[in-house]
């Protein structure tokens, strides 16, 4: 029987010759991820179980990286909480401040996660690590106790939609623009409940921080995960970073599809998502004068250090708009020294930005560089729901991180062919 | 199992920062969530809901984030079920997981007006609109997902299978 990428790591991980959509299994856990907002709740459920133990201490990780640095009491006790527990069950991969970062950046970066892995974090972006060639998906809280407890956990077979994408990319397109254009063709449900494989000349040559990129958002499109068929990139990304044993699987080249949606990059221009869905995306030459007064680059779909540089390349020697307040955030901490070494923080200053500490902050609009009432940000950041980064009333618009640059320094959202 | 309420309705696409914002996810005390449940989306919400009442929403309903938050605020709120055309999976995983009650069912959502007095059979899937006497039949709950419900949610399920 042949099988997708997906099936195929779900079956070795179910202990089954093969699988197919719809089916449901029981797998095991390679790594269970949870942060300082999700792991309090799955803490509870743990210690209300009567746990004595967790099922593997090298297994479970756990990051304060959303609030954290503590950014209020009530943040303070929940990151003491993970802290106590983490420290009580001797987990393997607990992060402290000063060794955290964005979770999805820090999990590849120190080779935690590798191909051929079954992950689950109690996170939505945790569809991640599927650039690697994992099978990768957001759990709940109460899902990622389960799997503290059992190392294990329940699993619907998705269909799977394959992404074909050809031709030749145009300057300034990169992972983000790719996957914001087939989030705008295909819509914020379109891959409901499926998996995302993403494949085709254009990915083939796709450098691994891009493909990371995509992976990440494949849950704005509703998607179970997103993956990609490990190859010499991946190898070369992964081999000095592992730790243990890995595997690459492959899909089968008759496997079967849900469908197939082949997409030519030839003409394609960097996207831009506009308020309130990740779906509502355009061109950049159809954006019109969109006044901002923050731009935000960062996260876990673009805090890499691809994209610094990149950000570094559009504002060296430019200063940004006088009405603009720009963040830079480095996603971790060896980003943060790399681009510091690199000279990218000289450039970032002298533009007029300022640099953060690793952290989610203002993705979530939770913590520093939030939005008042009326406010537009240009971010490189995955979510532009209503009230994501502040105010109800606040806007955000989602790019790739030269857009956003090149916006800073104009003051409206603007690509670096415009500077 | 049976629910009855009045019903709050919702668009498309309602995300979990539309349920429960970020801003509150620096505590999981239940009560505390529910006290901002829909705060950004309808105000009104959280002001005027009943105990009992049932959301009735669009398509991708608790798209976004994974954060379970979400069903918890939308129960403590007391809300005994919700409706929609179709759910984000990572809601619908956490809704079974910690025990609040959703069905599927396009013609329902299309059938029921904000206010309506709503019954809901949550065994058969019949969804009765009082105001109209309509009658709905929702998708049954999958066998499995009825399994994880009676046994109290995951942590129930898995208790019993050790």
């Amino acid at each position: 029987m042949t099988m997708t990428i997906t099936e195929k790591i779900l079956a070795s991980h179910a202990g089954l010759e093969s699988v197919s959509p719809g089916q449901l299994i029981n797998a095991r856990i390679d790594i269970a991820l949870g942060n300082d907002i999700t792991a309090p709740i799955s803490i509870e459920r743990f210690q209300k179980a009567g746990a004595a133990r967790v099922f593997d201490k090298k297994k479970v990780v756990l990051v304060p990286d959303h609030f954290a640095p503590n950014k209020d009491i009530k943040s303070a006790e929940q990151c003491r909480a993970m802290r106590e527990f983490a420290h009580t069950y001797d987990i393997e991969h607990y992060f402290e401040v000063g060794q955290a970062g964005i979770e999805h950046a820090l999990l590849p970066e120190q080779g935690i996660v590798l191909p051929g892995d079954l992950v689950i974090g109690a996170d939505s972006h945790t569809c991640t690590y599927g650039a690697l060639g994992a099978f990768s998906t957001g759990v709940g809280s109460t899902d990622l106790a389960a799997a503290m407890i059992t190392g294990e956990l329940w699993f619907k077979v998705p269909e799977t939609i394959r992404f074909n994408y050809t031709g030749q990319r145009q300057p300034w397109v990169g992972g983000k623009d790719l996957i914001l254009y087939t989030i705008g063709r295909i819509g914020v449900d379109g891959a409901l409940y499926r998996a995302m494989e993403f494949t085709g000349e254009v990915i083939d040559s796709l450098p691994m921080e891009d493909r990371l990129t995509m992976a990440n958002m494949a849950i704005e499109a509703g998607g179970k995960n997103g993956i990609i068929v490990p190859d010499d990139i991946t190898e070369a990304y992964v081999k000095d970073r592992a730790k243990r044993p890995y595997e690459f699987f492959k899909s089968d080249p008759d496997a079967h599809y849900a469908e197939v949606i082949d997409i030519d990059v030839s003409q394609l221009e960097p996207q831009v998502a506009f308020p309130h869905l990740p779906s509502n995306t355009r061109g950049i030459s159809d954006v019109g004068d969109v006044i901002i007064d923050q731009a935000i680059i960062g996260s876990c779909t673009n805090g890499r250090i691809s994209d610094l540089r990149i950000s570094a390349e559009v504002l060296k020697g430019n200063r940004i708009a006088k009405n603009v307040r720009l963040i830079v955030i480095p996603a971790t901490q060896q980003i943060y020294r790399q681009a510091m070494h690199e000279g990218l923080f000289d450039i970032f200053l002298d533009a007029g930005a300022v640099i953060s500490l690793p952290t989610c902050g203002p993705c979530l609009g939770g913590y520093m560089g939030v939005l008042a009432r009326g406010e537009r940000a240009v971010a490189t950041t995955n979510r532009n729901f209503v009230g994501r980064m502040g105010h109800a009333e606040s806007e955000v618009y989602l790019a790739n991180p030269a857009v956003t640059a090149a916006s800073a320094i104009l003051g409206k959202i603007a690509g670096p062919a415009e500077l | 199992m049976k629910c009855a309420g009045n019903a709050w309705k919702f668009g498309a696409n309602i995300d979990t920062d539309a349920i429960i914002p970020a801003r509150y996810l620096n505590v999981s005390d239940p009560d505390e969530l529910a006290s901002h449940c829909m705060e950004d989306e309808n105000p009104r919400f959280i002001k005027e809901v009943a105990a009992g009442d049932i959301i009735v929403a669009d398509t991708n309903f608790g798209c976004g984030s994974s954060r379970e938050h979400a069903p918890i605020a939308i129960k403590a709120a007391g809300i005994s079920c919700v409706i929609a055309k179709s759910f984000a999976r990572i809601f619908y995983r956490n809704a079974f997981n910690m025990g609040l009650p959703i069905l599927e069912c396009p013609e329902a959502v299309d059938g029921i007006e904000p206010g309506s007095h709503v019954t809901v059979d949550l065994l058969t899937g019949e969804i009765v609109n009082k105001n109209t006497d309509q009658t709905f039949k929702a998708e049954p709950i999958p066998p499995f997902m009825k399994q994880i419900l009676d046994d109290g949610g995951l942590m129930g399920h898995i208790a019993k299978r050790s």
